[in-house]
């Protein structure tokens, strides 16, 4: 697949002065062709992990959940206890091919509740907000001599340390995402001449602001699209992180139409595309799909979840010993909720990512206890993850 | 002095501060920056060709530098101490408008700046009207070089004449407005004051060429004036600049960028006023404005302009990287590429004649894009800092439930506490 150099683009800043992107023609220090690759996606929000990966066999699922536990359709059924969303599919498929594994109740050590210092905790590798101030993939990317990749303008703070970072976007501006959409049409509410010239835009755009959504659609899709093609060259990168966004479910999330149902179809349907992407190097592949935290067990009073705690993660790809949920199952009734809202913790969610990356790019206990997740000796990788 | 105050005068009045700590006390802080004219900004070097390069190479080389020269002004204007004053430069750039879509000024549009109007943006109107309309990117702009005196030696008795354009849009937009009062006859008078006035084909600068001025006594505004070669437009310009229809044009110019797209009628006397009094110092007009209670309303009356909206983010961002790419693509996406107005009134000042539905999706496209390229800034932070009280609780609200840091600083960039002023 011929890469056009013109796409790469560099970060800003500290990248300005390094000459332009290597990628594709320098060899990855490992040197082997056939080598391991990992994909870290980053679903920025907050994805509920209850909306995702619900838990039918738990007695209390159907009452905490409510309205919620109506997914608009059969959840696809896993191991008789958990199930997927019925949206799904993709995944479900992986799941019966054994490359999907699943960890539920997952957190990082952060238990407050923004999205900012939750993902900044999430992508440094730290315990507290800001006080690391580069990415746990970074480090380990460092530590390894691999080259790493964002699906990015600029390479993401989980990515920082790891020096010159390739990045690459579309050339084309990605579409305003629903998302944004919503929260300026409430910002401008009271602004005579904003509100109304974005009603008329949006109208314009057709289909009241959903015409961002094949473009958004299209965005992750090709994003990952991308990332698989540039992981499957023979001297491409090992490493790639990819970065998603809409999955701030505060409303209406079971709707049919509603924002969740559509970033879940998008992360399928990516995902798939990655797999395809990578062809024969898919066997070789692990990807971790996390988010910076979990929501509410219960629905707020507009449909929707607030943020929480704990969530569920996947991990898939040739490498992966699919067909299981680890992680120990809290359970939902209010007596087991953290706050008497949130799904407890009862994984670390550095205990993953370690057990993921850790073979992927060659590092062990030590370098991922003292360097990638500093402090974190006392942590073990999750076992079973990889076959 | 509040934090309000010191967050209107950095963002109605300047390209917008990071931190508001700076100010002190925001009139004075403002003032300060009219002491002296806007310090010059050193254009990139022109480009040499050389003998055997091809035509698209020189075309490419001529291109990257006039997008140099554009790069090199806005880093200036991001850098400057003295923002109130590069707006000044900005308003009265639009005011004398020269735009690269006539291609031979296309290379002048920065000196013109730097010659023109940057000198003058403190000083006296009446030294900018004169600057600007000898410039050659005007001269060349508004076909002077080409108007020539039926009853010159270069008339050939008639067979070359005038071409009013100058003469009319100087009247019309620069220094009288459209209802100054001036006729047609005053038009072809002026017209034929500015004959001779022509760009030197080897030297590129301003010449006054004898052979084609119209000879006689002049009639302008109830005036007459003797013959007097290249002295004439000097005498004329004097005395527009000294009328009270022009006194009203700078003041409603002044009072609509930066005070309301239909600007209170007193604030535009009290301007007018001063511009009278202090014989077109446009420093005291300007102090005039600052001490207007209105000039300072609480509200955001007036929407940023595209150019404006870019140097404001970069300014707030600490931004240096692909200028051209966030300020220039940027404002020719909203449509408004600068340098390039679609004609000589250049860009409207009023936000209903521009934010069209594009405009505006442009707009919250720029955002979202500009927030992507920028590493982790914290948009509440930013918000909080830049316009402390001034920030509403609906946008509060927003920046601060957004789902990842660059939505957040989407929202504070497409923001109207950022979008307007």
């Amino acid at each position: 697949m011929p890469i056009s150099r013109r796409h790469f683009l560099h970060a800003l800043g500290a990248a300005a002065a390094l000459p332009v992107a290597r990628l594709g023609l320098a060899a990855p220090a490992s040197g082997k062709a056939d080598g391991e690759r990992l994909v870290f996606v980053l679903l920025r929000g907050g994805l509920d992990g209850l909306a995702a990966v619900p838990a039918p066999g738990d007695p209390d699922y159907a009452g905490q959940r409510g309205s919620l536990a109506n997914q608009g359709g059969e959840p696809l059924a896993l191991d008789g206890f958990f199930a997927l969303h019925p949206r799904l599919t993709g995944l479900h498929g992986l799941w019966q091919a054994k490359q999907l594994a699943v960890v539920h109740a997952v957190a990082t050590p952060y238990r407050e509740r923004s999205h900012f210092d939750a993902q900044q905790v999430l992508e440094s590798g730290g315990v507290q907000p800001h006080v690391l101030t580069t990415g746990w993939l970074g480090r380990a990317l460092q530590a390894s001599g691999r080259q790493g990749l964002a699906l990015a303008t600029i390479p993401p703070l989980a990515l920082r340390g790891a020096g010159a970072v390739e990045t690459w976007s579309p050339s084309r501006a990605p579409e305003p995402d629903p998302a944004l959409l919503e929260r300026l049409g409430r910002m401008y509410e009271q602004d005579a001449q904003l509100g109304p010239a974005l009603s008329r835009a949006v109208e314009q755009r057709g289909d009241g602001g959903m015409a961002g959504e094949a473009a958004a659609r299209g965005d992750f899709l090709r994003l990952a699209t991308r990332a698989g093609e540039f992981l499957a060259a023979e001297r491409g990168p090992r490493v790639a992180m990819l970065e998603m966004t809409g999955w701030d479910s505060h409303a209406g999330q079971a709707a049919p139409k509603g924002a969740l149902l559509r970033a879940l179809g998008q992360l399928d349907d990516g995902l798939i595309a990655l797999q395809a992407a990578l062809g024969p190097a898919w066997a070789r592949t692990t990807v971790v799909v996390v988010s910076e935290f979990g929501r509410t067990v219960r629905e707020n009073g507009t449909r929707g979840t607030d943020h929480g705690t704990a969530g569920a993660a996947f991990v898939l790809g040739g490498r992966v010993a699919g067909g299981k949920v680890l992680g120990d199952w809290p359970g939902l009734a209010s007596a087991s909720l953290h706050q008497d809202r949130d799904l407890r913790a009862t994984t670390d969610l550095r205990a993953l990512l370690a057990a993921a990356a850790g073979p992927a790019l060659g590092l062990g206990r030590r370098q991922l206890a003292e360097t990638v997740f500093p402090g974190s000796q006392g942590l073990k990788p999750v076992e079973g993850v990889l076959a | 002095m509040s934090l309000v105050q010191q967050s209107i005068a950095a963002h109605r009045f300047g390209l917008g501060e990071p931190s508001l700590a700076g100010i002190g006390d925001p009139v004075r802080w403002l003032q300060a920056q009219l002491a002296a004219p806007p310090p010059p900004w050193a254009p990139p070097p022109k480009p040499v060709h050389g003998e055997q390069d091809a035509e698209e190479t020189r075309r490419r080389r001529y291109r990257d530098w006039l997008r140099d020269e554009a790069e090199a002004r806005w880093i200036h204007q991001i850098d400057s101490a003295a923002p109130f004053a590069e707006r000044l430069v900005i308003l009265w750039c639009n005011h004398f408008t020269v735009s690269a879509l006539r291609g031979p000024v296309a290379p002048l549009v920065g000196a013109f700046e730097r010659d023109a109007i940057r000198p003058h943006a403190c000083g006296r109107f009446g030294d900018m009207l004169q600057a600007a309309t000898l410039h050659p990117a005007m001269l060349r702009y508004l076909d002077n070089v080409q108007s020539v005196g039926p009853d010159s030696p270069a008339g050939n008795r008639g067979k070359r004449g005038l071409n009013e354009n100058l003469a009319r849009e100087l009247l019309e937009l620069h220094a009288l407005g459209v209802d100054g009062g001036y006729s047609q006859d005053d038009v072809r008078a002026l017209a034929a004051v500015l004959t001779g006035w022509t760009v030197d084909a080897d030297s590129g600068e301003t010449r006054f060429d004898a052979r084609r001025h119209q000879p006689g006594a002049k009639h302008i505004l109830g005036r007459r004036y003797a013959e007097d070669g290249e002295g004439e437009i000097h005498a004329v310009l004097r005395d527009l600049a000294a009328t009270p229809a022009c006194a009203r044009h700078v003041a409603d110019r002044l009072a609509r960028h930066f005070v309301a797209d239909e600007p209170p009628p007193a604030l535009v006397r009290a301007l007018s006023r001063r511009y009278l009094d202090s014989g077109g110092d446009l420093a005291e007009v300007c102090r005039a404005l600052l001490a207007h209670p209105q000039a300072w309303d609480a509200g955001f009356p007036k929407l940023k302009l595209p150019e404006e909206l870019g140097l404001s983010a970069y300014r707030l961002l600490g931004l240096r990287q692909r200028v051209f790419e966030g300020v220039g693509a940027g404002a020719q996406a909203m449509g408004q590429r600068v340098g390039a107005a679609p004609s000589p009134a250049g860009w409207p000042d009023r936000a209903e004649d521009w934010l069209g539905t594009d405009a505006m999706w442009k707009r919250i496209e720029w955002a979202a894009r500009l927030a992507g390229r920028v590493p982790a800034v914290d948009a509440r932070s930013l918000a909080e800092s830049s316009l402390a009280e001034r920030l509403g609780p609906a946008s509060r609200a927003e920046i601060a439930r957004a789902d990842s840091p660059r939505q957040a600083l989407t929202l504070f960039l497409a923001a109207p506490e950022f979008q307007r002023r």
